[in-house]
């Protein structure tokens, strides 16, 4: 049963990896079926991950220091908050082409992280972060067990808000009106669908929720911060959420894939299985490229308008 | 704000502007519509008909004018103002968001309906049915907007705009897309429905005019050129009043000149889009000096056959000649070589590139000649100088011949084609719904050219669905069902009702279904 423990293993670890795709790629969901493609996502998680870990680092050892992690999920998603604003502002308000206002985002955010950890930080400083919060009884069953029931809370919470997306997006009056303005924009607004609002509140959470995917990655995946620490998990976010059909299902598939391939990945380096690592290390990153590429191309069910700015006084 | 008022009881509009970069789209248009009436409001493409309309429902801000309602002004800053003071409209492009169902569309418009944090949906399926009985429009609260006919969305969007309590209807062209027994019933559903509301109603068609309104007022250029009871004028001066000259659509009247085929199209089998053979063995000639009309309800096979002979979808068996050289299987560029022009359907897409400016598109199939390019170098002056010449022949309406041709109203983009394609002097032109959605004006203009094009030996495939078009215009008439040409009969033959069965797929001989 050997086997069977090298799978638990690959899981265990795979499945807490998914946590920082699943959240960023849910929050961008909802950009993206508001009509909007935040590829600064990328940047938003750089500054979420070094907010989150900042307060832990500055109150280190002080009174406060067991309420850091709480202080840095806040600061993390209320910046993603505002690089959402932010993002709204340029592509909503002022209509700029959304795929080179993302990159700029993108390096606004990992430009200003690396450059405010170099400053307050100086090199790389571990923090006591936070620890898996197993449920007790559950996190006993055999083999799901360690897998499911012994996450941090961003893993309790990051699979949660897979129920809790799709209720939102289908089941609530602001949903529909999500789904409405990213394929529809002029028909929403001429049913009294304020667009641009919309957009910036789908902006915002989508913010929040990079930036408390960027927290994880600093405060409970790596426990320190280092100025590359997102490694492309935005842009992964991304394109995840084209694999996922901008459904909150199809994005917990494609998170958990990706993670658990590259989860096998690593499984072959320390099992020492003779084959290159390169190529392990490449598993994951080509899985999505050829998904991506065979996948079904079929916009019938996802916002037709995606990408295109909205202005109401343009002529038909 | 008149709100809460039961009724609207008139609406006045007075004064309103709107200037759009280069073209002044209202001009200081004043209009009354009182309880119980109908105004129809008419004019050619670009008269500034949706522009106003959108004005009324607060999607565009006018530049100068009022607005009252029983009398009070209002101000519409956007479409909620507009709605909440009762005014519902029906736009010429469907209102609806496709991927969703119907009732998820009405919920998306009324914050009463749809629930404050759970979507009811239930509160709308009520409302929708509601408003179905008393106004007998079938209506399915679940089905997805993307899976209904035209005619069906066009009852949704009715519907919808009642289901948000409008007192007061606001139709752009409801009709352009709708066959004409959806038509009628539309015109039937809307003069019960002024006895509870009065609307305003945008059409070209005159006859739908007679039949709705009690009075009209007609724009041209942005201003109001006449206002009246329609009771008062025929169809003839109304329609002289639109274009600013009596309008007399010409009749193919000239003697059977025809001479040798040109166009000959033999056991042609395409694949439609889906797969299946969308032309299923189709047949048909052209001669010189002759226009051969092709009816036949939209679907069955028309598009498949402008694309083959357009080189733009390739034949899987068959021949297509024109004058003796075979075009199957040739590309495009060679197609338009051999002498053949082409007015695709859709004029904003297939038609012309709406970024370029008419300059560019008027040369488009050119710009490689030694006329408009030197070597690799493009020679402007000589495109700019064809498309002043070819802006004055065809009376092209635009600010000037640099200006994007996508901006253009639908009847002038179709002259831009019809310029660029005569011009050239083409042996055989094929021309696909040539005159859909145009007003009377531009309609005329083109039938014209499209005769004048026959008595000059041109051959002439002229794809329509309206059947005055094709009986006016025709030398022979082929009906196209299922893929295949049921029979061609000569123009002075054909009636509404033989070219209706044959439509439908009855074969003449033995009167039983194809």
């Amino acid at each position: 049963m050997n086997l069977l423990l090298v799978l638990q293993n690959i899981l265990a670890i795979g499945v807490p990896f998914s946590v920082a795709l699943l959240l960023a790629a849910l929050g961008e969901m909802f950009n993206q079926r508001a009509g909007v493609f935040n590829l600064g996502c990328e940047g938003i998680m750089a500054m979420g991950a070094f907010l989150g870990f900042l307060p832990s680092f500055l109150l280190k050892g002080g009174a406060l220091a067991p309420w850091a992690p709480a202080i840095g999920i806040a600061c993390a998603a209320l910046a993603g908050v505002l690089l959402g604003l932010l993002f709204g502002l340029v592509t909503v308000s002022f209509r700029a082409p959304q795929g080179i206002a993302g990159i700029g985002l993108q390096m606004l955010g990992w430009g200003t992280a690396g450059t405010l950890s170099r400053h307050f930080v100086g090199g790389v400083t571990g923090i006591p972060g936070i620890d898996a919060w197993p449920i007790p009884g559950l996190s006993k069953i055999p083999f799901l067990g360690p897998i499911l029931f012994s996450m941090t809370p961003f893993g309790y919470f990051g699979f949660l808000m897979v129920p809790i997306s799709w209720y939102v997006l289908f089941k609530t009056p602001w949903g529909l009106k999500v789904r409405a303005v990213g394929t529809h924009p002029r028909a929403a607004d001429t049913m009294g669908t304020n667009v641009a609002r919309t957009r910036y509140q789908a902006l915002m959470l989508g913010g929040a929720m990079a930036g408390l995917a960027g927290a994880y990655l600093s405060l409970a995946q790596a426990k320190m911060f280092a100025d590359d620490i997102v490694a492309g998990r935005g842009f992964i976010a991304v394109a995840l959420v084209y694999f996922g059909r901008w459904h909150p299902l199809y994005i917990l598939g494609g998170s958990l894939l990706f993670s658990i391939a590259q989860s096998f990945q690593l499984a072959i380096q320390v099992l020492g299985i003779d084959f290159p690592y390169e190529f392990a290390v490449m598993l994951p990153y080509v899985l999505v490229i050829l998904v991506l590429a065979f996948a079904k191309n079929s916009r019938l069910r996802g916002p037709a308008e995606l990408g295109k700015p909205y202005n109401r006084e343009k002529r038909v | 704000m008149a709100k809460n008022a039961d009724r609207i009881t008139e609406l006045r509009v007075e004064g309103i502007t709107k200037r759009f970069p280069g073209t002044l789209a209202c001009d200081a248009i004043s209009l009354r519509v009182g309880e119980g009436e109908a105004l129809a409001l008419v004019g050619e493409n670009g008269a500034g008909k949706t522009t106003l309309m959108n004005i009324l429902m607060g999607l565009y801000q006018p530049d100068e004018g009022k607005i009252f309602i029983n009398g009070s002004p209002v101000r519409f800053r956007t479409p909620n103002d507009a709605y909440a003071a009762g005014i519902g409209m029906v736009h010429q492009h469907f209102m609806l968001v496709p991927n969703m169902t119907v009732a998820e569309n009405v919920a998306l418009g009324s914050a009463e309906l749809r629930g404050r944090f759970r979507l009811n949906l239930g509160a709308a399926r009520a409302r929708i049915r509601q408003i179905s009985e008393r106004y007998g429009l079938a209506v399915l609260p679940d089905a997805y907007v993307w899976q209904l006919s035209v005619g069906e969305q066009q009852r949704v969007e009715l519907v919808k705009t009642l289901c948000f309590g409008a007192k007061f209807l606001i139709l752009d062209e409801p009709t352009s897309a709708l066959t004409p027994q959806e038509t009628d019933e539309l015109i039937a559903l809307l003069s019960r429905m002024t006895a509870d509301m009065p609307l305003i109603f945008i059409s070209h068609k005159l006859a739908e005019v007679k039949a709705l309104s009690n009075k009209v007022t007609i724009l041209r250029a942005g201003r109001v050129a006449f206002s009246g009871d329609t009771a008062d004028h025929s169809s003839a001066d109304l329609a002289a009043l639109m274009t600013g000259h009596e309008v007399k659509l010409p009749c193919n009247e000239c003697a059977d000149g025809c001479g040798e085929t040109l166009l000959a199209v033999r056991d042609l089998k395409v694949r439609s889009d889906r797969g299946h053979y969308a032309l299923d063995g189709a047949s048909l000639e052209v001669r010189a000096g002759e226009i051969l009309g092709l009816a036949g309800v939209s679907g069955n096979g028309q598009r498949e056959l402008a694309d083959a002979l357009a080189g733009l979808r390739s034949a899987e068996s068959g021949s297509i000649a024109l004058a003796g050289t075979e075009l199957s299987g040739l590309a495009p560029r060679q197609i338009i070589g051999a002498g053949m022009g082409y007015i695709p359907e859709d004029r904003q897409t297939e038609g012309i590139v709406p970024s370029f400016s008419v300059s560019e598109n008027l040369t488009l199939k050119d710009f490689a000649s030694p006329r408009f390019a030197a070597g690799p170098f493009l020679r402007l002056k000589a495109a700019d100088a064809n498309a002043a010449e070819l802006k004055k022949r065809y009376d092209i309406r635009c600010p000037s011949t640099a200006t994007p041709a996508g901006s253009l109203s639908g009847g002038n983009i179709q002259k831009v084609i019809l310029a660029r394609e005569l011009a050239r002097g083409p042996k055989a032109l094929v021309a696909v719904y040539p005159t859909r959605g145009l007003d009377m004006g531009a309609e005329e203009f083109i039938h014209k050219r499209l005769l004048e094009l026959r008595c000059e030996g041109v051959a002439v495939l002229l794809i329509s669905e309206e059947l005055d078009e094709l009986m006016n215009l025709s030398d022979r008439i082929a009906v196209i069902y299922k893929g295949r040409i049921l029979a061609t009969i000569p123009a002075q033959e054909a009636t509404r009702a033989r070219l209706g069965a044959l439509m439908a797929g009855l074969r003449e001989e033995e009167g039983a279904t194809a």
